[in-house]
């Protein structure tokens, strides 16, 4: 299974260098470094939300109320702000708060009354967005502190901007967490039998929650980071962001049904997907084609691999 | 009292359940909104449930068999899209022909899904959320940036959805609300008394032991995503003769809105169990609740997604707690029995 997952990262790694290379050739802009951090920061809130997401899937489960949770707390924090007074610091740390919360409203049902993630996240899904409708109804909510937009717009360390130093960062400790401690050995045994890690003193409810907390937070986060980004917040902040998430993270090679996944996959399929759209971008393809090819690639990076596993089979046989 | 709940069973129940449900809720606003009853609330509703019921029960059938279908939305955008200008370009062009094209049209969304679903063997919910983008984009590039307008269509499209079929109690039976009502209880009916449909349930309750019953789980799969396809693809026709102006993004989000009147409506999501006749009334309490709030003063009607969400959790707890509690009552009831039946042996 390691050696699959391998060489399903190797695949992705040619697939990219190609991708580059293609790109280069289109466009002598492409290679600058300013394209890339670009590319990068239009995407960043979904390519941070897609780090935690590689955990809940590799776990077995699935979180479809990130882009609500995101819309949610970019909401709540523009109304605090601007209707309500809160100084911004506070108003960070209260929209949060509420993604913790909301985290552990979808793990509240999902451990403790057993209910399948996809039933309760799917009604988180329609019912975060709603919370953040409630609160902005139909207004568009701009004009937050300088500070908070300069942090979503200008680079902190020379170009890099701070989203994208705090993308590296998690990305960095989230690698060793999945890769080298237990918490992360656990995640995988959890997803690929539940019960043998009940049976090995696991306590798989407690360690569910706990990424279901996780993932609430971080989109709250990123929800956050796109307020800033954009300077502006509506009630339909990163709707639909829930399908590209999932769709980098399986395209990175973590299986649907648990257990296997790692975040370089995760992040080989994010550049895959950026430069992708990038690259159509040059040849001024539309956005909704663009989503039709990724479309396309998710099919084939499940098929793909079977195909060569199926042929190998054969070979041994 | 006992008996009655025996003979109806835990699907039977559930159904019940809902319909009190939905009789409060319309008590409830009745009391809170003036005038809240009247023929003009059942026409609305209807309407729009007309098309919900037909796309909750196309995806009731491919949830049935453990899968899961969100390229329904884009299906019927498509259909609805491709019938329009078919009809715009031949307007003097037979009803039941555009019927039979509809369907036909679904059907082929639905064939790509359930081969790469059954046969290529990749997971519903990957290949669908791919399709869902793929026949979407799909449509932007046949579209050419165009929409269809009302006005090119003929009218006796646009009027048949309004077209009211008979009166019971002063409540107007409309063409659109008929039809619909008229395929969900024909899919029923198969799915309870045919052979090749029951097979749906076997697939989903447990595809191994369905494959070692002789049941072909892979075609059994693969025709849920057919008529699945084909119920999007009426579903389409339904939404070009009632809303006329067709764009690109025509039908987005009805993936998710027919997964929740489906499980609102007990249609189990591991697959195995549940009806057409439960989406139905799921589609039916979503609906009422969403009619409902616009016109309720007291809250903005900005709260009708939350709620919505709420509702969705509520029912589903609702359903597992009971269901649980049901199957440890008759698993008791069980063993009193056999434990007086040892007792009396033993006495004997």
């Amino acid at each position: 299974m390691t050696a699959r997952l391998k060489s399903w990262e190797g695949f992705l790694l040619l697939s990219l260098l190609v991708i580059i290379g293609v790109n280069a050739s289109l466009s002598p802009e492409f290679l600058t470094l300013g394209n890339q951090i670009n590319l990068f920061q239009l995407s960043i809130e979904k390519v941070i939300v897609a780090l935690v997401m590689t955990f809940i899937i590799i776990n077995g489960e699935i979180d479809l109320s990130v882009g609500s949770m995101m819309g949610l707390a970019a909401c709540a924090f523009g109304w605090m702000v601007k209707e309500q007074g809160v100084a911004a610091p506070a108003a960070i740390a209260m929209a949060l708060g509420i993604g913790v919360l909301g985290g552990a409203l979808n793990g509240w049902f999902i451990t403790r009354v057993g209910l399948p993630s996809l039933v309760v996240t799917l009604a988180t899904l329609i019912g975060f967005r709603g919370l953040a409708r409630v609160l902005v109804e139909d207004r568009g909510l701009t004009d937050f502190p300088e500070w908070f937009d300069a942090l979503g717009q200008q680079g902190l360390i020379g170009p890099l901007p701070f989203a994208l130093i705090a993308f590296a960062v998690l990305f960095g400790v989230l690698h060793i967490v999945l890769e080298r401690s237990g918490f992360g050995r656990k995640t995988q045994v959890i997803g690929t039998n539940r019960e043998v890690a009940e049976f090995a003193g696991i306590d798989t409810n407690r360690h569910k929650m706990i990424l279901f907390i996780a993932s609430g937070t971080i989109a709250a986060f990123a929800g956050l980071l796109y307020a800033a980004r954009v300077g502006a917040v509506r009630g339909d902040v990163a709707n639909g962001f829930e399908l590209d998430i999932i769709t980098i993270v399986l395209l990175g090679g973590v299986s649907i049904f648990g257990g296997t996944g790692s975040l370089t996959g995760t992040l080989l399929a994010i550049l895959i997907v950026l430069n992708i759209r990038n690259g159509m971008a040059l040849l001024n393809i539309t956005g909704h084609i663009q989503t039709g090819v990724i479309g396309l690639l998710l099919i084939a990076s499940v098929i793909v691999p079977r195909l060569r596993l199926g042929f190998a089979g054969k070979k041994a046989a | 009292m006992t008996g009655l709940f025996n003979r109806l069973g835990p699907q039977g129940l559930r159904l019940l359940a809902l319909l009190a449900v939905i009789l409060l809720l319309l008590a409830f606003f009745a009391s809170q909104i003036d005038g809240y009853l009247n023929a003009r609330l059942f026409s609305r509703i209807s309407g729009s449930v007309a098309i919900m019921a037909l796309i909750a029960t196309a995806q009731t059938l491919v949830i049935l068999t453990r899968n899961i279908d969100l390229s329904i939305g884009s299906v019927v955008g498509f259909t609805a899209f491709a019938a329009g200008s078919l009809v715009s370009a031949n307007p003097e062009m037979s009803a039941l022909l555009l019927v039979l094209f509809c369907c036909c049209f679904g059907a082929c969304f639905g064939a790509v899904n359930g081969l790469i679903v059954a046969y290529g063997r990749v997971p519903s919910i990957i290949v669908t959320l791919a399709t869902m983008a793929i026949f979407r984009s799909l449509l932007v590039e046949y579209s050419d940036g165009k929409s269809i307008t009302t006005n090119t269509l003929p009218a006796w499209l646009t009027e048949f959805p309004n077209m009211p079929v008979f009166t019971i109690f002063g409540l107007e039976f409309r063409a659109a609300f008929v039809t619909a009502l008229i395929v969900v209880f024909a899919v029923h009916l198969a799915l309870t008394r045919l052979r090749p449909m029951r097979q749906f349930f076997a697939v989903g309750s447990n595809p191994e032991a369905a494959e070692m019953a002789g049941i072909d789980a892979r075609r059994v799969v693969f025709s849920a995503f057919v008529l699945s396809g084909a119920l999007a693809g009426l579903a389409g026709l339904m939404f070009l003769a009632r809303f006329g102006n067709i764009t690109v993004v025509a039908g987005l989000g009805f993936e998710l809105k027919s997964v929740a009147a489906a499980v609102v409506g007990g249609v189990n999501i591991f697959g195995g169990s549940g009806s057409v006749i439960g989406a139905l009334l799921g589609a039916v309490l979503v609906d009422v609740i969403d009619t409902s709030l616009v016109r309720w003063a007291i809250v903005s009607e900005f709260w009708r997604e939350a709620v919505l969400g709420a509702l969705i959790l509520l029912s589903v707890t609702t359903d597992t707690l009971f269901t649980r509690r049901l199957f440890a009552w008759r698993a008791a009831r069980a063993h009193a029995r056999r434990d007086a039946a040892l007792a009396r042996e033993a006495r004997s």
